[in-house]
């Protein structure tokens, strides 16, 4: 999303959701006792911003009702900074439940929201996490029907971690499984690689480019369910390359489809600031998380299809095809490199550290 | 990307490799000296490439892998002072030392943190004047300027409480203590092209006269390594051994004079203990007495137990070229990036990590067509 735009957003959603007058600035152990502090702060606009007919009812939990057969998945987000250039971890911890859900073919209609929040935290800093949450519901249609909220002391936690979970209702014509993929199929990225995972280490350690480099966090479900209406069971896979990265999830459909895979450098979709922060920094962006991104793997026929209606959304227009199944060499992942050689692409180990030279 | 994607052309490197087929007619051992040639080398899948005649042997140019071990359990052991901030380079930090890593140290509580420059941690030290800075200061002649000037800085800011554990080491006597061991078969070396950076050419134009070896000094792109092979090659092939500078884009005859001026302020050259390899004759950097506030392993008393190395770990054999990843026992079983038994398998330089990470079965395969 262009910087322009999203403060446009931004100052939008602040002009739109005021933060309401209280008598108190920052969130103290108090109100996580479940006491009359708890309620001020769950009453002094939690409860209205996030208003629904499953929350008015103040229940201990959520009566629902579904048609279809349903997906539940569950993410805890944990992000440090908590404000990072292109959102925050409000709109974060939503996108990853409904991407997740999405991943499973399914259409997301309500999600849990639990707050660990540390005492410290500002009011408007947790206002400003709720207006986000908001908004993100509101553009996915989706409802926060029930949630929690636990302060924890000083130095027991990073501000503030948000634990969502969702359900929704699968696609009727939807059949993902890694058992479906096939040799042959073709193996499609949604778009550019490693940009949220950059965006977010740039900002830790003081990197600054020539433009600002944005986290692509968003919601993957529209552009996943619009694939399964046109194309169905001929989408075999999908899944969203968080932690670890592209290289990992291929590695866990390598082994699990018990086929190979293809891969080439030359095709990897990257932005050339991602590329050079990845240089600098000594990363591989395959192993770089990724928020606003879903890789799937698809009958080889479709595969062309697939890419124009993919580039033709904002969130697939850097759409590319980067591999294919393969009989060959079973459960590994094969790249071949920019210059043509093939080398083996591994499984992330531990965390990705920084090189020395 | 400028100035990264030319050295990266399909169609150059085809040329390349075709040109240094058409040269090759013995079998011939090459050493690339650094760790990140040999990164390099995998990941672009340049071994298989290679003609069949061409062995590339791995260096010892990884310089967390050559950290001694005693350097690594006293960095453990500040780290786990209350009022100590020990601050490293990232890879720095899963080495096993005797006992465990700072890694494993930082989990338990110990305050370790990850620095891309020494000189953040001189601000560090100007943040938190109640607590004791240590910046353990890693790596070859590359790393050694600003190391040095944090020390410096540190200096002129007259804090006391900065200093680093210095663990410097120096390439070309590494290069002539291979050279002088009976058992070598390194026939030619790609010197490194970051240290020449900072030091220049000079020092080898010893070792090329001294035992009749030709060095290339090469970066590290795969068009860099295939040119600087092919220069190595034609000297090999004519009998010739002559210093020769591939990577004349950034590497100067004489280096960068105002780095090498920082590392002698602060530095002097010392005996040094190579992790594997032994003690090397000249081959570190210590801090001068001069500085010795800033030095972490006079200003603290750590007592020390004796170091411990796994014994079945053939990291020397690997770092000398003597052996390649692949003739250990353990790699791949017991020896893993996730639970390493020697240090190459920990940095992404190191020759075991590479290979873990990029080499597989079909490599070895597709060099047997070859």
């Amino acid at each position: 999303m262009e910087v322009k735009e999203a403060n446009n957003r931004k100052i939008k959603m602040q002009l739109q959701c005021p933060m309401p007058q209280l008598d108190f600035d920052i969130i103290t152990l108090g109100h996580g006792s479940g006491g009359t502090l708890t309620h001020n702060l769950l009453n002094s606009g939690v409860f209205d911003i996030l208003k629904n007919d499953y929350l008015d009812q103040h229940h201990d939990g959520a009566f629902l009702q579904l048609k279809n057969p349903v997906a539940f998945s569950t993410d805890s987000f944990v992000i440090t900074p908590v404000f990072f250039p292109g959102g925050n971890i409000g709109e974060l911890a939503v996108n990853g439940t409904l991407n997740d859900l999405a991943m499973c073919g399914a259409v997301p209609r309500y999600l849990s929201l639990s707050f660990i929040i540390e005492e410290g935290l500002t009011m408007q800093e947790f206002w400003d996490i709720l207006v986000s949450i908001k908004f993100a519901c509101e553009e996915a249609n989706v409802k926060v029907v029930t949630g929690d909220t636990k302060v924890v002391e000083r130095g027991k936690g990073d501000k503030i971690f948000v634990n969502t979970s969702g359900i929704g209702e699968v696609h009727s014509k939807a059949k993902i499984a890694a058992a479906n993929v096939i040799a042959g199929d073709k193996i499609i990225v949604s778009g550019h690689v490693a940009t949220h995972g950059v965006a977010i280490m740039s900002v830790r350690e003081g990197l600054v480019f020539e433009t600002q480099l944005e986290s692509d966090t968003c919601n993957l479900a529209p552009s996943v369910n619009n694939l399964l209406d046109l194309f169905g069971e001929d989408i075999h896979f999908l899944r969203d390359p968080t932690r670890g990265g592209v290289a990992t999830v291929l590695n866990e459909l390598a082994k699990e489809s018990g086929f190979g895979i293809d891969l080439s450098q030359n095709l990897i979709p990257l932005s050339e600031q991602v590329e050079g922060a990845c240089e600098m920094l000594g990363l591989d962006p395959l192993y770089v998380a990724n928020e606003g991104i879903y890789i799937t793997v698809v009958k080889e026929q479709i595969a062309e299809e697939v890419i124009k209606v993919l580039q033709a959304s904002e969130v697939g227009k850097n759409a590319t095809m980067i591999g294919t199944v393969s009989k060959e060499h079973p459960k590994q992942v094969i790249l071949t490199s920019s210059i043509g050689g093939r080398r083996m692409l591994n499984m992330l180990t531990g965390e990705q550290l920084p090189r020395i030279c | 990307m400028k100035y990264l994607t030319e050295y990266r052309d399909p169609v150059l490197a085809a040329q390349y490799l075709d040109e240094i087929k058409k040269t090759v007619t013995k079998p011939w051992t090459i050493m690339e000296v650094c760790g990140g040639q040999t990164h390099s080398l995998v990941k672009y899948g340049l071994l298989q490439m290679l003609p069949k005649e061409i062995t590339m042997v791995h260096g010892p140019g990884c310089p967390v892998c050559v950290t001694p071990t005693h350097l690594i359990d006293r960095a453990i052991y500040l780290a786990k002072q209350n009022n100590v901030i020990m601050c490293s380079f990232g890879d720095m930090l899963r080495v096993p030392g005797s006992e465990k890593s700072l890694l494993q140290a930082k989990a338990e509580g110990a305050d370790v943190r990850i620095l891309y420059s020494p000189l953040e941690a001189v601000k560090l030290a100007q943040q938190n004047p109640d607590k004791e800075v240590v910046f353990f200061a890693v790596g070859f002649e590359t790393t050694a300027p600003a190391n040095a000037l944090s020390v410096i800085q540190a200096h002129q800011l007259g804090l006391k409480n900065y200093s680093i554990i210095a663990s410097h080491v120096l390439v070309p006597p590494a290069m002539e203590a291979l050279l002088s061991d009976p058992e070598t078969v390194v026939q030619a070396f790609l010197a490194a092209g970051h240290v020449c950076t900072i030091m220049g050419n000079s020092e080898y134009y010893p070792i090329v006269e001294k035992y009749k070896v030709p060095i290339v000094v090469t970066g590290f792109e795969p068009i860099d390594l295939l040119h600087g092979i092919l220069m190595v090659v034609r000297q090999l092939e004519k009998s010739e051994y002559k210093m020769e500078n591939q990577y004349a884009r950034v590497v100067r005859e004489r280096g960068n004079v105002p780095a090498q001026e920082a590392i002698t302020e602060i530095f002097e050259i010392s005996n040094r203990m190579w992790r594997g390899m032994d003690v090397i004759p000249q081959s570190g950097l210590e801090v001068k007495e001069k500085y010795a506030l800033f030095d972490a392993t006079k200003k603290f008393n750590v007592p020390l137990k004796e170091t411990k190395e796994n014994e079945t770990c053939i990291a020397g054999a690997i770092m000398k070229g003597l052996k390649k990843p692949l003739d250990c026992a353990n790699f791949g079983t017991l020896c893993k990036p996730s639970h390493p038994l020697g240090a190459p398998m920990v940095s992404s330089e190191g020759s075991c990590a590479t290979y873990y990470h990029f080499y597989s079965a079909i490599n070895e395969a597709e060099k047997a067509e070859v």
